[in-house]
């Protein structure tokens, strides 16, 4: 895949304050997306914000490497970020604009870019997570030594196609890795409304898979667990990790969350992982003017995806036929013009 | 020329694929050890071994989605969904993600892979093991549609499948893998998504594909000793579509009748005429005939089976009520 990023997590491993950078970048991303959609310049009503569950991205991508490929539910722009991905490029695509990464035509649920390994967000519960079944089946065949891991939330714990794909990926002793970001909801419906089964990790490891769950409170326990599974992975047992964390916001922006209510919130805010790892760094005794310097940078950042959001071209009307197959093969014919050709026979 | 199963072409299809192509692997259920229920992939694990003929659990979405991610990833996957009927399981990765990655994705990546499966009557396999369901792969953008009826089309179209940048849907017909034909491999296919006028008369066009161009062209011979001559043109694929050749063919004459086995409502012959019309509306002398599956579902029972999608007698009936 390309070239490293430098805003990647790769390198900060060992590192508190680069892992809460990331995390800091991640939210402060999160709060311009939500901007962007209260300013009106977003093109999609589909917003799912990840704030609250910055560790999984970070730490998880933390033990990537370059070259591994994953893919991601609805709520990804935290892991594409922490993959390395362009703010500025991203905010577009959420806007729908030509500068975006997929030219405007994905958005937020289906934002890819194949230099970084990113196989494409998903829409659809679950729909995503085969995929990486396939790409560790190429993994292992050419020995490139990569792994490829699937997010997913909570929700797609209850979808046949992710046991599906964890079955084949240990009966062919794949190296892929299934990420359950557990933020306890799958839109309005807690996770024991959804099953009795709420130990998920054990449900991998009756497939034969490692399996884990760790508190996202601490994003050095999701890293440190995330390079165990991933470091087997890679060596050919596929793993999966549940990170137990909390979905600050409602499911997209206009949901109140009427299903919960302000006692539990405000509990669950309280599991926040950027503040524990601030919290932290001031504990190992960094100055607070060092952390703040880290978060304008984040917010310095941001606040430029914005602009350049707003300042990108619409995709252009004529982009519509493209891209329906491979470059050279005939578009569709435009409504239209189809029309206007019908109708002039005579 | 030599005499050929449509089994075997598909198999030799896949055979020669995979010698030139080491990136083409198969994948599905009973495709290796047990060599396909319909016997095409039969003997080709002895060659290839267990990784390009990878057996799998039944699983037909994790199937269709592990070869969406290894086309991604940079191989050639043909997964093998032993039935039509089954695609049902599999429609999220086949329509939301193979149809749609590249176009979501703004060009960045296709899916180079080919979904076989097999489907129509003729084995009182029942309701769940008999249906003609391309209507609802033709009616998904980003999906390539093959239909092969005949020997020489199993192998060519199968192997001009396996060079598309895009996913195809490549669906056999079950009664026609035992059909053995004279066939010249070494002759060089027509282009691409080219359909073929199989048969040409001056009185009336049947445009039709996969099991029932053998049913148009025994109706034309029927046809021809009544001083009935018909033009049977078999689409062979139907995305992409060649319209041209169904103009040609049909401003001339002004009578279509179009032969699907599907069932008629919002199928392919209703597609199919309602682009006819559309299109050479001033050349029609009739309205164009739609002769399809009843809208009802497959019955084991032989007679039931059997009346309930079209037959040569059908085909042929049809056409002398339309020259009466």
């Amino acid at each position: 895949m390309g070239e490293r990023d430098p805003k990647t997590t790769e390198g900060s491993n060992t590192d508190l304050v680069g892992l809460y950078s990331q995390m800091r970048r991640v939210r402060t991303f999160e709060e311009r997306v939500g901007e962007l959609f209260v300013r009106g310049l977003s093109a999609g009503s589909m917003l799912h914000l990840s704030i609250g569950e910055e560790s999984a991205a970070v730490g998880v991508c933390a033990a990537m490497k370059d070259g591994d490929t994953f893919t991601t539910h609805h709520r990804g722009h935290g892991i594409f970020l922490a993959r390395g991905a362009d703010p500025e490029r991203m905010m577009a695509e959420i806007a729908g604009k030509q500068t975006g990464y997929c030219h405007g035509k994905g958005g937020s649920m289906h934002i890819a870019d194949m230099g970084l390994g990113h196989l494409g967000a998903n829409a659809i519960v679950g729909g995503g997570i085969p995929a990486v079944v396939g790409a560790a089946l190429v993994a292992q065949q050419r020995k490139t030594g990569a792994v490829s891991v699937a997010f997913f939330g909570d929700g797609a714990m209850q979808q046949g196609i992710l046991y599906e794909s964890m079955n084949m990926a240990a009966l062919w002793n794949l190296p892929a890795v299934f990420v359950c970001i557990n933020n306890q909801y799958g839109m309005g419906t807690r996770i024991d409304q959804a099953t009795r089964a709420t130990a998920l990790h054990e449900r991998a490891i009756a497939f034969g898979l490692n399996g884990e769950t760790v508190d996202g409170l601490d994003v050095i326990a999701v890293r440190d667990a995330a390079q165990r599974i991933v470091d087997a992975a890679r060596g050919g047992t596929p793993g999966f990790l549940a990170i137990d964390c909390y979905r600050f916001f409602g499911h997209a922006r206009k949901d109140k969350s009427p299903y919960r209510d302000a006692d539990e919130e405000e509990e669950g805010r309280r599991k926040d992982p950027v503040a524990f790892a601030r919290a932290a760094l001031v504990e190992a005794g960094h100055d607070e003017a060092e952390l703040d310097a880290i978060d304008a940078a984040a917010v310095a950042e941001m606040d430029a995806t914005i602009d350049f959001a707003d300042r990108s071209e619409e995709p252009p009307l004529s982009s519509m036929f493209r891209d329906v197959f491979a470059v050279g093969e005939p578009e569709p014919e435009p409504l239209a013009d189809r029309i206007d050709r019908v109708l002039a026979r005579d | 020329m030599a005499q050929m199963t449509y089994r075997d072409a598909l198999k030799k299809a896949l055979h020669d694929a995979m010698s030139e192509d080491e990136d083409v692997f198969v994948i599905g259920e009973e495709v290796g050890r047990y060599g396909g229920a319909y016997g095409v992939t039969k003997g080709l694990i002895d060659e290839f071994g267990p990784e390009r003929l990878r057996d799998t659990p039944i699983s037909e979405p994790a199937i269709v989605g592990t070869a969406v991610g290894a086309a991604m990833a940079g191989m050639r996957p043909v997964a093998e969904l032993m039935y039509v009927d089954f695609i049902g399981m599999t429609m999220d990765q086949l329509c939301n993600q193979a149809a749609k990655i590249r176009y979501m994705f703004g060009g960045q990546i296709g899916v180079p892979m080919v979904l076989r499966t097999q489907g129509g009557t003729g084995r009182s396999a029942g309701a769940q093991h008999s249906q003609s369901l391309e209507a609802w792969v033709m009616h998904t953008p980003g999906l390539r549609l093959v239909m092969p009826g005949t020997v020489y089309d199993a192998y060519h179209l199968l192997r001009q499948a396996l060079r598309q940048p895009d996913p195809v849907v490549f669906i056999e017909h079950k009664a026609l893998y035992a059909m053995s034909e004279e066939v010249d491999l070494d002759v060089p296919p027509p282009d691409w998504g080219k359909a073929v006028v199989r048969r040409s008369g001056a009185d009336l066009v049947i445009v039709t594909y996969s099991r029932q161009v053998h049913h148009a062209l025994q109706a034309a011979e029927a046809l021809a000793g009544q001083g009935v001559e018909a033009t049977v043109i078999d689409l062979r694929t139907l995305n992409p579509l060649d319209f041209e050749t169904i103009r040609q063919a049909v401003e001339p004459i002004g009578r279509v009748m179009v032969v699907s086995e599907g069932p008629l409502t919002a199928g392919v012959a209703a597609e199919l005429s309602a682009r006819i019309t559309e299109e050479c509306f001033d050349f029609l002398h009739d309205p164009v005939i739609r002769v399809a599956g009843e809208d009802v579902p497959i019955s084991v029972s032989v007679a039931l089976e059997a009346a309930s999608v079209p037959s040569a007698d059908l085909v042929a009936e049809t056409a002398r009520k339309m020259l009466a």
